[in-house]
């Protein structure tokens, strides 16, 4: 099924211009992107084959930092090695940071309009709503999955982070461990 | 040196935002609000709210917003730069990895721990943003003077509009912003 793309400027030139137009055009984060970046690699180019590419975004998303970034690292990556990896990051990151930088430039001036800050004042009660229905989606799921042990993790992390104030690194490296060492002791188990 | 300060800031936020979305927000509050107080917790809300409305990650669009309000362009430069270099690191080598020994079930089962971690901080910095917006002085106190009771009604209305009407987030965001703008209109005064 995968066909080696001939040219090496050509599929360096459609990994920027892909990941360029994906980023400048995708709301919703970055799982929406990663099933882009597939339909594009894979259905259309058919330059990488569907199976790799499930074990691509897998990496892309159990990996620290941003799924859009990662998605576009793994798919440079593969496709164009260092050269394709710095080529497809910065056609990912350059919407934003112009987006960003411009809306930056105008934000003190803005915000000091009378209806911009009651834009913005009354578009907090939306955003914690946003937040909170989410968090009530992700909270379900794990209570539902009725493994025990990660409703412990999610209530114990709740309080050392909200009242004993302890540092979020702090909590993800411990419960990194912890997932690290239950995973290792399940899979002796299961040999 | 403020670039080396945004630099290190953004590249802890790169480092430890596991699962993505929403993931990098409660790093990034704690980064730039609790420890540097480059921005206060009104100006991180809206930066929430701007990267909502806009395409592109929470954590490269803060990076940007942070780093030029700042230190300028460089500081946007340098954060966003901060914020990528663990996941190009990282996922290059997970990468390599892969193609070793195409096995990916340690990542994968320490992820599933952590998730539910990932969820308590969202939730946490969810509330932050809660009581900054519905009490005037940003700490919870249930003086009268200081609750905003307006945005209680908006959230519980946004709240009704997303889970009932399945709406969209952005519109849901922006309605609530245009219910407060007709609220200060009519009656003159936030």
């Amino acid at each position: 099924m995968e066909k080696k793309p001939e040219n090496k400027g050509y599929v360096l030139r459609k990994l920027f211009f892909a990941s360029l137009y994906l980023s400048t055009f995708t709301f919703g984060g970055g799982y929406v992107i990663v099933t882009l970046l597939k339909e594009k690699f894979v259905d259309q180019y058919h330059w990488i084959d569907e199976e790799e590419m499930l074990d691509l975004v897998a990496i892309a998303q159990s990996s620290p930092g941003a799924v859009a970034v990662n998605g576009a690292i793994v798919v440079g990556y593969k496709l164009g090695g260092i050269p394709g990896t710095v080529l497809s990051v910065l056609g990912a990151i350059l919407p934003p940071m112009v987006i960003l930088s411009l809306i930056s430039m105008f934000y003190n001036a803005f915000r000091s309009n009378f209806y911009i800050a009651a834009l913005l004042k009354g578009m907090t009660a939306g955003v914690g709503a946003v937040i909170i229905s989410v968090v009530y989606d992700m909270g379900k799921k794990i209570v539902k999955a009725k493994d025990w042990v990660n409703v412990v993790i999610m209530a114990a992390s709740f309080c050392a982070s909200y009242f004993l104030n302890v540092n979020i690194i702090y909590i993800i490296l411990a419960v990194a461990l912890f997932g690290m060492v239950r995973t290792l002791i399940r899979g002796d188990r299961e040999k | 040196m403020i670039y080396l300060q945004l630099f290190f800031s953004f590249l802890k936020i790169g480092a430890f935002s596991f699962g993505g979305g929403y993931a990098a927000m409660p790093l990034i509050q704690e980064q730039v609000v609790s420890l540097h107080s480059w921005l206060s917790m009104e100006a991180f809300t809206d930066l929430v709210t701007i990267a909502e409305m806009t395409p592109g990650p929470i954590a490269v669009n803060s990076a940007t917003f942070v780093g030029s309000q700042i230190a300028g362009p460089l500081g946007a430069v340098t954060a966003t730069l901060g914020c990528i270099l663990p996941s190009c690191i990282i996922v290059t080598f997970l990468a390599y990895i892969y193609t070793k020994y195409r096995n990916l079930s340690l990542l994968q089962g320490t992820l599933a721990s952590l998730r539910p971690a990932i969820v308590a901080m969202i939730a946490k910095a969810g509330v932050a943003i809660l009581i900054s917006s519905f009490f005037i002085d940003g700490t919870i106190s249930l003086v009268y003077q200081n609750v905003c009771v307006r945005m209680i009604l908006f959230f519980a209305g946004a709240l009704v509009l997303l889970r009932k009407m399945k709406m969209n987030p952005i519109l849901v965001m922006v309605l609530c912003g245009v219910a407060n703008v007709a609220y200060v209109v009519i009656t003159g005064g936030i």
